[in-house]
């Protein structure tokens, strides 16, 4: 689950890490007292969505710019007239971009130098590591690409924490002065603390930053958690923005099912995320284009399906769709009358591939080529994928 | 011979009393699988009955495996409790803990992991269908089923399939056995991010194992398990290796399902590992639906007799 970065804000405070005063708001109204709360003078204001490149984003209506400075609180109220319902188009968004429904206002911070530091899951080493760099402010990935030796990584032992020298050995790698030093150090440490405490999946602050009075400030945050841990973190679950989710994929967690919109036209119901995953490839080898990964999970049970339908449907630019099914313990032939009650049920006028393939698969194209339905049955993954293909394009 | 289990290793069940666990104790016992203990705290001294097999239900992983001799874990435990689980069979000093149960915190995988250092004990898992060596009835009954999979689409024979995801292996497994090639070992690893057993160490495995005698790969976008073991394969692998990789179409950054996809580093898309497979000599299958096939050709390369 990802957050906003005035809540990932208040969270680091929380924490004692260090971050530049500042104030969320989500209506005019509101901007006047979020203003107040700040020092007068040079104001940054910030478009709060989920997603990075806000900076170099553009909105809609031409406005440039997610994360504007301002030099004072009278025009910064005013960047952030023209950012508050308008929809910021940035790198991560997709061109259909996000509307901006909070900004969130902060007291522009002096800079000396600009770090970037982070904290994930290590996949190959299964633990915890820190990711800290003198070239902060910049896209990591192209450091890490043209000078991997100004990225520094520590890796935390789960069974002792994160020990006392590996954070100094961290700090003067970066060649802090000695009190940025001692500042950086207790601010990594802390950042350690929220990361370990709250089941986080990533922790990522670029830039941090030295100020010229030697103070060591978290400038951005970006913070996702384990959706897996959120049963035991109840305050974190409760700064879900549902209004930075798809509403398909909101609807679609509530019958258990996994779905993710893409830009294509062919519209993917599948069991099993793996093969969900090739669903979509082998759609994209023939020559089409998904609309969707859905994983509908092991059991695939009517109610299931028709929510399924039902979702993939609301998607406008659909034309086609590929039911997939390996019916390993499932019967199916009762995937099968699911199916064909779900197609009933919802009245579909587009069309339809279906393969089945396992357990009492014979019984189950039966079922199918006994519905009456306007269906078209492949043999394999390859089979059924050509045939929708041909049927759309 | 086989990988990991054989038709005669004795299986203990750990939330043998759950629905989901329980329905598939069943399924194992119909398999011809040797279920011999169950396990669930506070049911100690009850029997799990199904088709005239009685078995009998323990409070704890040591007292089952000291009264019945299992070695090895099927655990079917509800998230919140399934990293305990696992740490019960490996003070209990099981061979292997196969955990079944999807949706465990990644933190308490990365402490049972780190707990695990230095024990004897194998983890497959989590978030995996399981572990089948199939056997010689009908069907494969006869085998070894821990797990999830559908025990039916398997035979027994001489190829090994180790793979992320469940459906995926099951596909692979059928397109096997209808060209009536048949399985040593299937092994489901699981998608979770931190996990016991990796690519890798199955392929070891196999390529130790005098009866398996050819591999089919199957891997995911995210991480870099499989262009690890792809490497190691181009070294030391004897045996010819088709593998496939899903998620070439996957969007970047966006967690599909319970994959535990995520791209993040270089090689971690699917056609940079596609194109590591390639330089290490491992046939590609260029669809889902060739997975069965490209280790035909693989295998045809090498001179090697599949079945």
């Amino acid at each position: 689950m990802n957050i906003h970065e005035f809540q990932a804000k208040a969270l680091f405070e929380r924490y004692g890490v260090p971050v530049p005063k500042g104030a969320a708001a989500t209506t005019p109204e509101e901007f006047i007292t979020a203003l107040t709360r700040l020092p007068d003078g040079p104001t940054m204001v910030k478009s709060q969505i989920h997603a990075g490149g806000r900076g170099k984003g553009t909105f809609t209506d031409g406005f440039k710019g997610g994360v504007k400075f301002s030099p004072t609180k009278a025009e910064a109220k005013d960047l952030a007239l023209k950012m508050l319902g308008n929809t910021l188009v940035t790198a991560q968004t997709g061109p259909a971009g996000r509307k901006v429904q909070t900004i969130y206002f902060t007291a522009a911070s002096d800079i000396k130098k600009e770090y970037y530091l982070a904290i994930l899951l290590d996949r190959a080493t299964s633990r915890p590591v820190i990711v800290a760099s003198t070239e902060g402010g910049v896209e990591i990935e192209t450091v890490a690409h043209d000078a991997p030796e100004k990225i520094h990584k520590v890796h935390v032992d789960p069974a002792y924490g994160l020990a006392d020298f590996q954070v100094r050995e961290l700090v003067f790698k970066l060649g802090f002065n000695p009190v940025e030093a001692k500042n950086a150090a207790k601010l990594i440490r802390n950042l350690w603390t929220m990361y370990w405490e709250t089941d986080a999946a990533m922790i990522e602050v670029n830039p941090l930053i030295t100020t010229p009075t030697d103070e060591v400030l978290a400038l951005d945050a970006k913070v996702s958690f384990d959706d897996n841990a959120l049963y035991r973190h109840p305050t974190i679950t409760a700064l879900r923005d549902l209004n930075e989710e798809d509403p398909k994929e909101i609807e679609a967690s509530k019958h258990s099912l996994s779905y993710i919109a893409l830009d294509g036209n062919i519209a993917c119901l599948v069991n099993g995320a793996g093969l969900a995953m090739s669903t979509m490839d082998i759609i994209k080898h023939y020559g089409g284009n998904p609309a969707n990964f859905l994983d509908v999970g092991g059991g695939a049970s009517k109610d299931q399906v028709v929510a399924a339908f039902k979702i993939i449907l609301g998607d406008p630019n659909v034309k086609g769709i590929f039911v997939n099914i390996f019916g390993g313990i499932m019967d199916c032939n009762v995937i099968a009358s699911g199916i064909v009650e779900a197609v009933k049920e919802v009245g579909l006028k587009l069309p339809l591939v279906v393969r089945l393939e396992g357990n009492n698969v014979a019984a189950g194209k039966a079922t199918l080529a006994a519905s009456g339905l306007a269906l078209v049955s492949g043999d394999t993954m390859a089979d059924a994928a050509q045939k929708i293909v041909k049927l759309v394009v | 011979m086989s990988i990991l289990v054989t038709p005669q290793t004795k299986i203990l069940v750990q939330g043998i009393t759950g629905d989901f666990g329980g329905r598939h104790a069943k399924l194992s016992l119909d398999y011809g699988t040797r279920v011999v203990a169950g396990v669930t705290p506070g049911k100690g001294g009850q029997f799990f009955e199904h088709a005239g097999h009685k078995v009998p239900i323990f409070n704890s992983v040591a007292d089952a495996a000291r009264e019945t001799g299992a070695t090895v874990s099927a655990i079917f435990v509800p998230p919140p409790f399934a990293g305990d689980a696992i740490l019960e069979g490996v003070a209990a000093g099981l061979e292997l803990a196969v955990a079944i149960t999807e949706g465990i915190p990644v933190k308490d995988m990365i402490r049972v992991k780190r707990a695990m250092q230095g024990s004897r004990t194998r983890l497959v898992g989590p978030n995996c269908p399981g572990v089948v060596t199939p056997g010689t009835g009908e069907g494969s009954k006869g085998g070894c089923r821990i797990g999830i999979a559908p025990g039916y689409i398997h035979k027994k024979g001489r190829v090994g399939v180790v793979s992320r995801s469940g459906t995926l292996t099951y596909e692979a497994v059928f397109q096997l056995t209808s060209k009536d090639i048949g399985q040593s070992t299937c092994v489901g690893i699981g998608g979770d991010p931190v996990n016991g057993t990796s690519h890798l160490d199955v392929i070891k495995l196999f390529n130790d194992d005098p009866e398996t005698v050819g591999i089919i790969m199957i891997g995911e976008i995210g991480g870099s398990a499989e262009v690890e073991a792809a490497r190691w394969i181009k070294e030391h692998c004897k045996k010819p290796v088709a593998g496939f990789i899903a998620g070439s179409t996957a969007p970047a950054g966006r967690r599909m399902g319970h994959a535990g996809a995520v791209i993040g580093g270089a090689e971690d898309t699917a056609a940079a590992k596609i194109a590591v497979f390639q330089e290490c000599g491992i046939e590609v299958a260029v669809t889902p639906s060739d997975m069965a096939d490209a280790l035909i050709r693989a295998a045809a390369q090498a001179g090697v007799k599949l079945s």
